[in-house]
């Protein structure tokens, strides 16, 4: 009984309305030269049909999702989407596996540099929206200025090699810490905030710490940044540009690797249930004895550790860098990469910054397009899955009946 | 038998309002003890001023968490955060249930224990031995309380996915693992049936009997009430208007005044 009478009716009103509405200016023509009033009717019947199409198929995916809910009995079990499903299905893992290292593996020597940067670039994000994801996805701690701590990490280690002369690895650690540090320093003035009021404030601390570096030419070298930053060496031999770029790739893939540990061993450790419970209900977690200012800046410190590192590993990318590039934009790019990976899913947020990072690349041809289509998959995620690609699943454990008691 | 809380004087201005005035309330070890009173009678305020989620303006809330040897010491818990006073041995309910929705009934139990365990981010990260046989240990134990109340099918569910009856007896399990000395049960048979009532009736009294764990509750099921508590206390406006045994309440002309109103004569 999908496709009633009323849902057709529905879609056939909002094709009336839309003609009406584009009426003006796609019907209608006037040549003011020759004064002559051209009437384009085809059009109208365009956009009768497109409007009504797109309105149905609208219902139609709107309708499997609502039957979806009622056939699960609990209300709560979504239809498991299609990486889900490959994820739980023992057959496909061990050769998915495979495939992921080997193509991991040779993917630097087949592609050309361009490509591999911009794989670099996707790592890079992945590592940030899994740093993010422990803020906004575990704690539930809405942070709109995770690129300062970006920044932080990328000037620490610019400011560091230009003055001093540090490399790369001497730096990650350094970048690591003051991440921390600095993710602590917001932390302090944001414990009693939530939702709003924490976003707000978390986007001005984004904002300042930006400010900050355009204007503080003595430190910082303003708006014209720090140039020839060193590229990472392989114990202490520098590598030609082409080599270089692929021994970063490796260093990428690394830190991927390592973050993903990381992440899921936090997750689902006291710790991390601490955050998921902050995140449920903060008066509840306090009264269950967890102590909410501990546990708000660890989840600060933790989740800006990444983003301090992956800035010292951009500025050692780059080679350059300068204040532009941790503008408010970067931050609402990694907020959205958790969002549409789903909080709290590791694969989710790794396979959202594959997609959001290097479509946009893909598509150059579309260049004009992109922020249309970025913000139509955007909403389109928020109506038919909210819980984002792949949704978190809480661990379950096994007991035996008889073992207790 | 001894003492294990001692509420002296305790006053809480909201403003201009006084929501509890100079309140008096003693609990000794072993007991069930019920807080009752009208609607808006401030025995809710009173929760939250012991646990420490409001700041009382006066008095004292003394405890003396009882100690196996016997040797107890007196302390002031005034000022205390929530989670500190939990760790003294004092944990919660809410009247609106407060569950962790999104988590397992296990983890909710497990969070629990948080209070009792050390498991810091370099243990989560390396998972050392030890941290290993406390997380271990963190499961068993939050499996064990959940068999206890019964709620060991549900393991594995969410808890927002729970029947409204035993999302309430999650909340008491919660509170349990907390390993408190005293349970403050904020309307733990409210919307629950009389079926589902008379069961946490029997719970109540195996948790202090089995436990020897305290237990204060704030209730408005007069049957419960009565079947249930040691002593009770009556709170209106603030003030205790009364206390003694359920059978000295019922026949408490200043309570039955309290709760329908004075006779008018024409």
């Amino acid at each position: 009984m999908m496709p009633t009478l009323s849902e057709i009716k529905k879609s056939f009103l909002v094709s009336l309305w839309f003609m009406f509405l584009t009426f003006p200016i796609m019907v209608i023509r006037v040549n003011t030269t020759e004064k002559l009033v051209l009437w384009r009717w085809e059009n109208m019947a365009y956009m009768g049909i497109g409007s009504f199409l797109l309105s149905f198929v609208w219902r139609y995916m709107l309708w499997r999702k609502e039957t979806g809910k009622k056939d699960s009995e609990s209300g709560t079990l979504q239809l498991p989407s299609f990486f889900e499903r490959i994820l739980s299905d023992r057959r496909y893992i061990v050769p998915a596996t495979a495939a992921g290292i080997a193509l991991v593996a040779i993917f630097p020597f087949v592609m050309d540099t361009y490509q591999t940067n911009i794989m670099i670039t996707a790592l890079m994000y992945i590592v940030l929206g899994l740093g993010l994801n422990i803020v906004v996805g575990l704690a539930g701690l809405l942070d709109l200025g995770y690129v300062a701590f970006y920044a932080v990490g990328a000037y620490t280690y610019g400011l560091l090699n230009h003055h001093f002369g540090l490399g790369f690895w001497t730096v990650l650690p350094i970048g690591a810490v003051m991440g921390a540090f600095f993710g602590i320093l917001l932390g302090f003035p944001v414990l009693r905030l939530r939702g709003d009021y924490l976003a707000i404030v978390t986007l001005g601390f984004g904002e300042i710490i930006r400010l900050i570096l355009e204007n503080w030419n003595e430190f910082s070298f303003g708006p014209s940044g720090i140039a020839q930053i060193a590229r990472p060496s392989l114990f202490g031999i520098q590598l030609s540009l082409s080599s270089s770029i692929i021994y970063l790739y490796f260093v990428m893939i690394g830190m991927v690797l390592f973050t993903i540990f990381v992440v899921n061993r936090l997750q689902n450790s006291r710790i991390g249930r601490a955050w998921i419970a902050l995140r449920e209900d903060e008066v509840a977690c306090q009264a269950m004895g967890i102590d909410k200012t501990r546990t708000k800046l660890t989840a600060f410190a933790l989740g800006a550790t990444w983003a301090g590192m992956v800035g010292v590993i951009f500025a050692a990318k780059t080679t350059f860098i300068n204040p532009a590039s941790f503008t408010f934009l970067e931050s609402a790019m990694i907020l959205a990469i958790v969002v549409l990976g789903g909080m709290g899913s590791i694969v989710g947020v790794s396979i959202a910054a594959l997609i959001l990072i290097l479509l946009p690349e893909y598509l150059r041809a579309f260049s004009e397009f992109r922020m249309l289509i970025f913000g139509a998959i955007m909403v389109i995620m928020m109506v038919f899955r909210p819980q984002g690609i792949v949704a978190n699943v809480r661990r379950s454990y096994k007991f035996q009946p008889d073992k207790h008691s | 038998m001894e003492t294990i809380l001692e509420v002296n004087g305790l006053t809480m201005d909201f403003g201009g309002l006084r929501a509890l005035d100079h309140l008096n309330i003693d609990i000794r070890r072993g007991e069930i003890v019920a807080l009752i009173g009208p609607n808006g009678a401030g025995k809710t305020t009173f929760f939250n001023c012991i646990t420490g989620i409001y700041l009382p303006t006066q008095g004292d809330i003394i405890i003396s968490p009882p100690k196996a040897e016997g040797t107890h010491k007196r302390e002031r818990i005034n000022g205390l955060k929530p989670n500190q006073v939990t760790e003294k041995g004092m944990a919660r309910t809410f009247q609106n249930i407060r569950l962790f929705p999104n988590m397992t009934v296990l983890e909710n139990v497990m969070i629990g224990r948080h209070c009792r365990t050390r498991a810091g981010v370099a243990g989560a990260i390396f998972r050392n031995r030890a941290m290993v046989r406390e997380e271990q240990s963190i499961v068993d134990d939050s499996f064990r309380v959940l068999e206890k109340i019964g709620l060991a099918r549900y393991v594995n569910d969410q808890a927002r996915n729970l029947p409204y009856g035993a999302q309430r007896l999650l909340e008491i399990a919660r509170a349990l693992a907390t390993e408190p000395f005293l349970i403050l049960l904020d309307e733990p048979a409210a919307g629950m049936n009389p079926q589902e009532t008379h069961e946490l009736d029997e719970l109540i009294t195996r948790i202090r009997d089995d436990e020897g764990i305290s237990i204060l509750l704030i209730e408005h099921d007069m049957k419960l009430v009565m079947s249930l508590s040691n002593r009770i206390f009556v709170m209106d406006y603030g003030k205790k208007i009364a206390q003694g045994t359920p059978e000295e309440i019922r026949n408490n002309p200043v309570v039955i005044k309290a709760y329908l109103g004075e006779e008018i004569d024409a």
